[in-house]
């Protein structure tokens, strides 16, 4: 079997393996209402690390704007979801088409803000990820949307224009947000969508595009000088990352049942946040990013009592993270255990 | 270093694993009463859920002295959710592990909206101090101790209106705010019925809440005489500062959310002379109640309590009230006690900080009379 | 008269930012870095100033100073730690340390001095300039702020044109390699700027808290992203142009606010950023630099 192979298949059995015992314990009714309650975001934000691994671990451009994403995919999945609501009753349907539109309408706006932020690179492409993030956010607060008896109603900015009949419902009231989503996000869907996910992600970094794709990250210029088109496979990695924060988002609109664009859950530390899974998990790991995802997801809800501490620890993470992997000590100091390892596995196969 | 890594991951899934049932809660406990409490005690929001939850628990602490609801003690937690929605799920979820019978909370409103959708499909009853979107109140199990945000807007165009405070208002608010918004909704909607002019609408956001310059521009140059305010009093704070050094003095005129505005530190309280607001709780009230209220809480916490912390204390007396009408005992099924809470409170009529003879509508809205004060001296003094 | 008033307010937000732009533009220049901490230095310098004034009851001026030298040590502090170890990393590395240390200053305050919102006292005592009859009044912070960016600006210059530390930068900037082999102790040039940068935080710290008068932990972040804004307006690398860039920023968001909408204001804000770094990349008065293997 190919080595590339055997990586994809180890973890998706291992994701496989958690949601086995995870419903195991669950029937068994060992597992709190916490832990149920956490599930869901754990699956979220596994997919837009995983999203946002694409784009930092194997295209090699920082991106600040992965919230931003996150918050298109929930606020078009909420409102497709919200539209057809009243013809479509199953469930699963309704989600499949939340999802689609969600994933479709990430896609699509990473396409355009792809369009002029890749022609930068480096500290740039970061910033301006960033501004188009608080750019979205800033903007969906400003988009009312109603409904009463004549059809629906859109005002931008100025809500006052919409002068709602009797029997009128706010869809999407600027601020206020989308409320009373039909929860359908669960364990399952999650776990559905993060094995699709990575399926996706795999084949793409182990395919010829994803090699095209790593040349980037490793020498742009190199890569551009034996005919790689920088471009193309710059925002063909990019509009993918886009589209799983999207899923991501979709998910996160349905679990809770009300949506808001808010500094703290689609702003600027959101995707810091994100950055904090990939950089811990790994760069260029997909299965680091779960795990890490996981990990920092279920540990603070154990340790309520720490929250104060939460970002602060998160910070510490970054900095320790990046000083291990290059300050020239620390990779003295890893090249000298490494050599001792090797050492000791030589002796033992001589013994 | 793979082998080790492979150790590692295999060691990290296999701790939270484990970690997903050590959590498992015990339940049962039913010789006391159990009401949790939700709001953000950490983060930007902290005053707001530290000062109600505290306010809680000083109700908490009177009742259980004098012998409990119904003759069984309350067991009062409160969980923190950072004014964020998925959080206050956590906290939610994290409390009803520790056996919650009813749930004071939660004190802001996007992660009430959240959480009342849980309570409802569990029938947990939920009274909030002060989540005032009217959709909080949606489901049945749910009620209101604060205004509705329609109700102040509302309310405010009105007293502004009939007292002739001004003939031309401007507004200010937050556009990237729920509460903000929903209030300037209304009261621009109501306006309209009254006998002054809105002269400027303006707004600012979340991300560029230090300069104002601008704003009170516009409102200085299109002669507005009363800027109606309806955010948070830190950023009034703000705004009072600037327009004193661009020299425009209007009358500014805030809704419970400008409440704290003199407990903001270093800030120059002869800026907020003649400030008004609609609030339904004074500190320096003399009624004896609050005065009470007011020293205990200043005893405990060092500090004085602001309109959040009354909201508090009123919704631990609304659930004893409700709990004491119905008859009710803590060894009943959540089921049981939140169907008999909600009947009651209907029928139910409680003279609290925040109002005397507040009464619930099935709806779970409260209806009482808002209340006006003006900052005179560095301090509230009621206009009738 | 109304847009003059608007102009007025610009120019002072703008020179705020002037001065904030420095350091980054200069760090820019030299570490080629970019320093996301910045903002938050800034922060810090502030809640120095206000616990100097409001609770040891110390002088407005020792205050400053106090602040200033702690910010300056801060800066090279985090510069020996964080930014050092990783000057042969690569740029990705270096901006995600960059944005820990952000995030762990901001944090820090935040167990440090909580999340209450602090109400700053104004350092400027100087009366307001009433003009055209008492049409036009401009506030002492204002002319306070005005002259402070000028004289920083044309006191820096004349540091890098006419002292040897100075000359040490530009070759520092220009080539690494090649500052090293004349002698130049690039560790030390490259700390020497990080201190500048610093300190001069530190005052634009206490000119914006007092012409936009609160504080709390997170006070740094926008002003920081947005002095990024005008420093890459300007050209990076370049400190007249800083001083442009920063002050048509602040005039651009005024106006932007008055006449186009106060709801959007962070939407034109960034989407000048977004226009500037896609329409030319190097600024208005940066160079073109063509990337070679």
């Amino acid at each position: 079997m190919k080595k590339t192979t055997k990586q994809t298949l180890i973890t998706l059995g291992m994701v496989l393996a958690c949601y086995a015992v995870v419903e195991i314990l669950m029937a068994l009714g060992l597992v709190s209402s916490l832990m149920k309650g956490v599930l869901v975001p754990v699956c979220i934000y596994s997919l837009c690390a995983i999203g946002l691994n694409i784009c930092v671990g194997y295209l090699g451009e920082l991106s600040l704007g992965h919230a931003g994403f996150m918050c298109v995919g929930a606020f078009s999945g909420a409102l497709c979801t919200k539209f057809l609501e009243g013809f479509i009753h199953n469930k699963a349907i309704l989600f499949i088409i939340a999802l689609f539109v969600g994933v479709c309408m990430a896609a699509l706006f990473g396409f355009l803000i792809g369009i002029p932020v890749l022609r930068l690179n480096g500290d740039y492409l970061a910033i301006v990820t960033l501004a188009f993030g608080e750019i979205i956010k800033n903007i969906i607060n400003n988009i009312y949307i109603a409904k009463d008896g004549s059809g629906y109603r859109f005002a931008f900015i100025n809500s006052k224009t919409i002068e709602l009949g009797e029997e009128g419902t706010w869809i999407l009231n600027g601020p206020q947000g989308i409320s009373k989503i039909p929860r359908i996000s669960n364990f399952t869907i999650g776990i559905v969508l993060i094995l699709i996910v990575l399926v996706i992600s795999y084949n793409l970094v182990n395919s010829r595009t994803g090699r095209a794709i790593m040349s980037i990250r490793d020498n742009r210029i190199a890569a551009e000088s034996i005919g790689i088109n920088v471009t193309k496979y710059k925002m063909l990695a990019f509009v993918i990352s886009a589209a799983i924060a999207g899923a991501g988002g979709v998910l996160y609109a349905h679990n809770l049942s009300t949506i808001t664009a808010t500094p703290t859950n689609f702003g600027y530390n959101m995707s810091i946040m994100i950055l904090v899974f990939v950089v811990l998990g790994g760069m260029g790991s997909f299965r680091g990013s779960i795990i890490a995802a996981a990990l920092l997801t279920l540990l603070p809800e154990m340790l309520r009592g720490l929250s104060d501490y939460r970002m602060l620890i998160y910070s510490i993470v970054l900095i320790a993270m990046m000083l291990f992997n290059w300050a020239p000590k620390s990779r003295e100091w890893r090249d000298m255990m490494v050599e001792k390892f090797k050492e000791k596995r030589l002796k033992k196969e001589v013994d | 270093m793979k082998v080790m890594k492979k150790v590692l991951a295999v060691a990290l899934m296999a701790a939270m694993v484990v970690s997903m049932t050590a959590c498992g809660g015990a339940k049962g406990g039913s010789s006391t009463w159990k009401i949790g409490g939700i709001g953000p005690l950490t983060g930007g929001a902290a005053l707001y859920g530290n000062a109600a939850l505290n306010g809680a628990q000083i109700a908490v602490d009177e009742i259980n002295e004098a012998g409990g609801i119904n003759g069984y003690k309350i067991e009062f937690k409160a969980e923190d959710d950072q004014h964020d929605a998925e959080k206050s799920v956590n906290a939610y979820n994290s409390l009803k592990d520790w056996g919650m019978q009813a749930l004071c909370g939660t004190v802001t409103t996007t992660p009430c909206l959240a959480v009342a959708e849980l309570s409802a499909e569990d029938n947990i009853f939920e009274v909030t101090p002060s989540a005032s979107n009217p959709d909080v109140v949606s489901h049945d199990n749910c009620f209101q101790v604060c205004f509705t945000d329609p109700n102040q807007g509302s309310a405010s165009a009105k007293y502004i209106g009939e007292k002739k405070l001004a003939s031309k208002v401007a507004v200010i608010y937050n556009s990237s705010d729920s509460y903000s918004q929903g209030v300037e909704e209304t009261f621009v909607k109501e306006a309209a019925n009254q006998s002054f002019e809105i002269v400027v609408e303006t707004a600012f956001t979340d991300d560029s809440k230090t300069d104002f310059s601008t704003q009170l521009q516009q409102c200085q140059d299109a002669g507005a005489e009363l800027v109606f305010c309806p955010f948070y009093y830190e950023v009034a704070a703000v705004i009072l500062t600037q327009a004193d050094q661009m020299g425009y003095k209007p009358i500014f005129f805030g809704v419970d959310g400008m409440d704290g505005i003199l407990g903001v530190e270093n800030f120059d309280t002869k800026l907020a002379e003649g400030v008004y607001l609609l609030t339904p709780f004074a500190a320096d009230a003399t009624d004896e109640r609050t005065q009470k209220f007011v020293k205990t809480y200043q005893d405990k916490y060092g500090e004085t309590p602001i309109q959040f912390a009354a909201d508090g204390y009123d919704v631990i007396y609304v659930i004893k009230a409700a709990a004491e009408k119905a008859n009710l005992k803590p060894d009943q099924t959540n089921e049981e006690l939140c169907k008999a809470l909600s009947q009651a409170m209907t029928q139910v009529s409680v003279d609290g900080l925040t109002g005397n003879g507040m009464t619930w509508a099935a709806s779970g809205e409260v209806s009482k009379a808002p209340m006006a004060v003006i900052i005179k001296d560095g301090v509230y003094v009621s206009v009738e | 008269m109304e847009l003059v008033k608007y102009l007025i307010n610009g120019i002072s937000l703008g020179s705020i930012y002037a001065i904030i732009a420095l350091g980054y533009t200069m760090v820019y220049g030299i570490a080629k870095m970019l320093n996301f901490a910045h903002g938050d230095i800034i922060m810090v310098g502030c809640y120095v100033v206000f616990i100097c004034m409001s609770n040891l009851g110390i002088g407005a001026i020792p205050s400053i100073i106090l602040s200033v030298v702690i910010c300056i040590a801060l800066g090279m502090t985090i510069e020996k730690i964080a930014y050092k170890p990783l000057r042969k990393a690569t740029s990705l590395a270096v901006l995600i340390t960059a944005i820990g240390v952000s995030y762990f200053l901001q944090n820090s305050a935040l167990l440090v001095f909580g999340a209450n919102t602090k109400s700053f006292t104004n350092v400027v005592t100087l009366p307001s300039l009433t003009l055209a009859g008492g049409e036009l009044i401009i506030s002492g912070t204002t002319i306070v702020t005005v002259v402070c960016c000028i004289v920083i600006m044309l006191a820096l210059t004349l540091f890098i044109k006419k002292t040897k530390a100075g000359q040490a930068m530009l070759a520092v900037s220009e080539d690494k390699d090649a500052a090293q082999l004349m002698g130049i102790n690039v560790n030390g040039t490259i700390s020497l700027t990080f201190a500048i940068g610093s300190g001069l935080a530190a005052i634009a710290g206490v000119l914006f808290c007092s012409a936009y008068p609160t504080l709390t932990p997170f006070i740094g972040s926008m002003p920081g992203i947005k002095a990024f804004t005008a420093a890459v307006f300007g050209g990076i690398g370049s400190i007249p142009g800083a001083l442009i860039g920063g002050i048509l920023l602040g005039i651009i968001e005024i106006l932007g606010k008055a006449y186009i909408s106060t709801q959007l204001s962070d939407a034109i804000a960034f989407a000048v950023l977004i226009i500037v770094l896609l329409v030319k990349p190097s600024g208005m008065l940066g160079e073109n630099i063509r990337e070679k293997v």
